[in-house]
């Protein structure tokens, strides 16, 4: 058989960035790969099906696999596809390329950091989960590592900032392009937003390396959740990002609004961080009109995600008229179902309207008291993060590896099966995983098929739990499919640039933000900068200085 | 598709007031409902040395106390377990709940009320509820504290 040799050509001559976004990427997917491979088993624990016997020579605990499954996922995957979208966005959008040697700075020092933070989480010495609540205390290269790794991303906000500003310079007088305003925003809301977490890191790398003897737990915690709403729209936005930019475009349509899409990365640089209280709704020592205050300003930032809403469904109804579907709903089944990339964002939306709905009834205080705590919340969250912002990322994959290495998709089938099963696996845990913790308090975070005194507490619930067995099955499925497609288009032979998208599809729109009020509003971007560090300031100012100048430090503790 | 751009603005902006009018209401709600339907969240009572709660002062000796015809209950939340071991109350009488920590961080979730606190070492939270419905109560550990956090569940009895 004659092999078929392919001319070996060199894609990243010309353009370094497409190395340097393909490394966060792939790096961002093995986070992913070996994080995920804890939810299954999690997913059996809350059916009463008790699997970590057998993982007891490599791993000690279930809290030690969950502390890595929340870690990998949702700090290290996010953080580095954050990092590789939203800087690989704004480069192609403005033909500029990002400095690359700052570019490479970023992506070792995330790699570093991870691997200085994996050390102890594999040694069981940091399982104390994603939130590291203090007294639990871990070992310092955990907070060292995590922090380097958080750092990472301050170099990706001056990659943005500096060719954002070659690119004004070049063009006076000029509306920023969308994506680079999107990527902007974003990143100056996370340099705001991550301030909290930085200040926490400070304590606690003090404490852990026997600096300091205590850590006040309630003053980490406000740190912390300063940080830790946010971050979750640090998660959300590179997909949002992806929807308005080139979603449209994807589906066959165009973008409707312009300057409404501004908007709403504008509404997200204000609100996203004043609300954090909203997590501590249950803490003692946050006065009841403190936490008032923050209920509403976290109803205000549901509002750019109802116009994302909008704009998103009106533009993907564009797309679908434009494909000749007619009628109310037959736009619908215009759509390109069978892109897989088109697919993967039409399922992660429709889970985010349960997500979003969830996500109201949380942040209404009193309601927040029947499920904070509960599973309800990681079934609340696997719809946003474990489902919209995953697929996201994972129907992305199937566009951006080929475009980055010119090596085609394989599998496409298969890509689209490991759509559809991880969207049904999510939708059937996250739903049992809801009327768990509503109907019968099962608690989050809880090893409950490994304790007898637990299992009969939740009997009732055993019906719910069949579920969980289920959808944890479903999703290994869907996993393995996922992760074989990737692996196996990243790492063939073949390059074939002219079967892979040369182009970032960036979509049309209708609405331009040319003679547009608002875009010129919003264009203004320091002046609103300026305006979300006095919200900030407002919201929580009082309480911080409060909290500083009354430290009540506690010594840690290791119970694990 | 251009003469379709107008429609779709005017709907856009029906749809965005649509969604501040439902905030509204919701915040309203919710004013509403924290002001009369008994307001349970927990609040800072004192602060306290994590250190001492075992050996000094109210929590040394986790109690329930009668006063009148009120409750008032004295619990340390510790790894894995509450005291008082046991919390007996009448229904349709007041409890009120003072709870802390000596180790590290742990809920106090009551099973089909409202109550849900996080205790917080270095912290007193303060909280009140009355138990219309007799029967038992799981009192659960939301909150991860360790190798034994499953099993922190314990019970509350509430009389005729
Ligand atoms: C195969 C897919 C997955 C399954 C079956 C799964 C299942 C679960 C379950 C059952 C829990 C609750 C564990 C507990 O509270 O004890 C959990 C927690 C969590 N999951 Fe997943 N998950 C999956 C994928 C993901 C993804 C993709 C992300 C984020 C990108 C994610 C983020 C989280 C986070 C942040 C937590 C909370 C950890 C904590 O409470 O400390 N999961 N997962
Ligand atoms: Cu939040
Ligand atoms: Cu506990």
């Amino acid at each position: 058989m004659a092999v078929k040799t392919f001319p070996k050509i060199d894609v990243y001559a010309g353009a370094p960035e497409k190395k340097y976004t393909l490394f966060m990427l792939m790096l961002g997917f093995i986070a992913l790969m070996v994080g995920t491979l804890f939810g299954p088993l999690q997913a059996f624990n809350y059916g009463g099906l008790d699997l970590y016997p057998f993982l007891k020579p490599v791993f000690q605990s279930y809290y030690q696999g969950l502390t890595i499954h929340g870690v990998l996922n949702a700090i290290i995957f996010t953080q580095l596809f954050g990092q590789a979208i939203m800087v690989y966005l704004p480069a192609k959008e403005l033909g500029l390329r990002p400095n690359m040697t700052l570019a490479w700075v970023s992506f070792w020092m995330a790699l570093i950091g991870l691997l200085i933070a994996a050390l102890p989480l594999l040694g069981n010495a940091a399982s104390v989960l994603y939130t590291f609540y203090p007294p639990l205390k871990a070992h310092w290269a955990f907070y060292v590592g995590a922090a380097l790794f958080v750092l990472s991303s301050y170099v990706s906000i001056y990659l943005v900032l500096e060719m954002w500003s070659r690119w004004k310079r070049a063009n006076p007088g000029k509306i920023t392009p969308l994506a680079t305003y999107m990527s902007v925003t974003f990143w100056l809301m996370w340099f705001l937003a991550s301030l909290g977490l930085v200040v926490e890191a400070l304590f606690l790398i003090a404490w852990s390396l026997g600096l300091v003897a205590g850590v006040d737990p309630l003053l980490m915690r406000t740190l912390f959740w300063y940080t830790g709403h946010p971050i979750v729209y640090f998660w959300l936005l590179p997909a949002y990002t992806l929807a308005y930019v080139t979603l449209p475009k994807l589906a066959g349509g165009k973008l409707v609004s312009d300057p409404l899409s501004r908007l709403v990365f504008l509404l997200f640089l204000l609100f996203s961080v004043p609300v954090g209280f909203h997590h501590q709704f249950a803490d003692p020592g946050i006065a009841p009109y403190w936490k008032m205050i923050h209920t509403i300003l976290t109803m205000m930032v549901a509002v750019p995600s109802l116009i994302t809403a909008f704009t998103i469904a009106a533009s993907l109804e564009v797309a679908g008229r434009a494909n000749g579907g007619k009628g109310l709903l037959g736009w619908i089944g215009a759509l390109p179902w069978n892109n897989p990339t088109v697919l993967a964002f039409l399922l992660g939306f429709l889970a985010f309207i349960p997500g979003g709905a969830g996500g109201i009834v949380n942040a209404s205080f009193n309601l927040n008291q029947n499920i904070h705590n509960t599973v309800w919340i990681p079934g609340h969250f696997h719809l946003q993060v474990g489902t919209l912002v995953t697929m996201a990322a994972m129907g992305t994959a199937f566009w951006l590896i080929p475009h980055l290495t010119g090596k085609p998709l394989v599998a496409r089938g298969m890509a689209l099966a490991s759509q559809w099963l991880w969207f049904l696996g999510m939708f059937i845990m996250t739903f049992s995983l809801h009327w768990m913790g509503f109907l019968y308090a099962v608690p989050r975070r809880s090893h409950i098929a490994g304790s007898p005194i637990a299992m009969e507490a939740y009997r009732e619930s055993s019906a719910w739990m069949v579920l969980n067995i289920v959808s944890g099955v479903i999703l290994l499925i869907a996993a393995i499919l996922f992760f074989y497609v990737i692996y196996a288009t990243a790492l063939q032979s073949r390059r074939d640039p002219e079967r892979v998208m040369s182009e970032v599809p960036f979509s049309e729109v209708i609405s331009k933000p040319e003679g547009s009020s608002l875009a010129l509003m919003t264009e203004r971007v320091w002046f609103w900068f300026g305006i979300a560090v006095v919200l900030v300031v407002l919201a929580y100012g009082p309480v911080l200085f409060q909290m500083f100048t009354n430290m009540n430090p506690v010594p840690g503790q290791r119970l694990w | 598709m251009e003469q379709h751009e107008h429609v779709i603005e005017r709907y856009e902006r029906a749809w965005i007031l649509f969604g501040l009018a439902m905030i509204t209401v919701f915040i309203i709600l919710i004013g509403y409902m924290m002001l009369t339907m008994g307001n349970t969240n927990p609040v800072s009572a004192a602060r306290i040395d994590a250190t001492k709660v075992r050996t000094e002062g109210d929590f040394a000796n986790p109690r329930v106390e009668q006063v009148g015809n009120e409750y008032v209950a004295y619990v340390q939340a510790f790894s894995f377990g509450y005291l008082p071991m046991e919390m007996k109350f009448k229904a349709g009488q007041k409890v009120t709940f003072y709870i802390t920590s000596p180790d590290v961080q742990h809920g106090f979730k009551v099973e089909n009320t409202n109550i849900n606190v996080q205790v917080i070492p270095g912290e007193v939270a303060k909280v009140s509820y009355t138990f219309k419905k007799p029967g038992e109560y799981n009192l659960i550990c939301n909150e991860y504290c360790g190798i034994g956090h499953a099993n922190m569940v314990s019970k509350i009895v509430v009389e005729p």
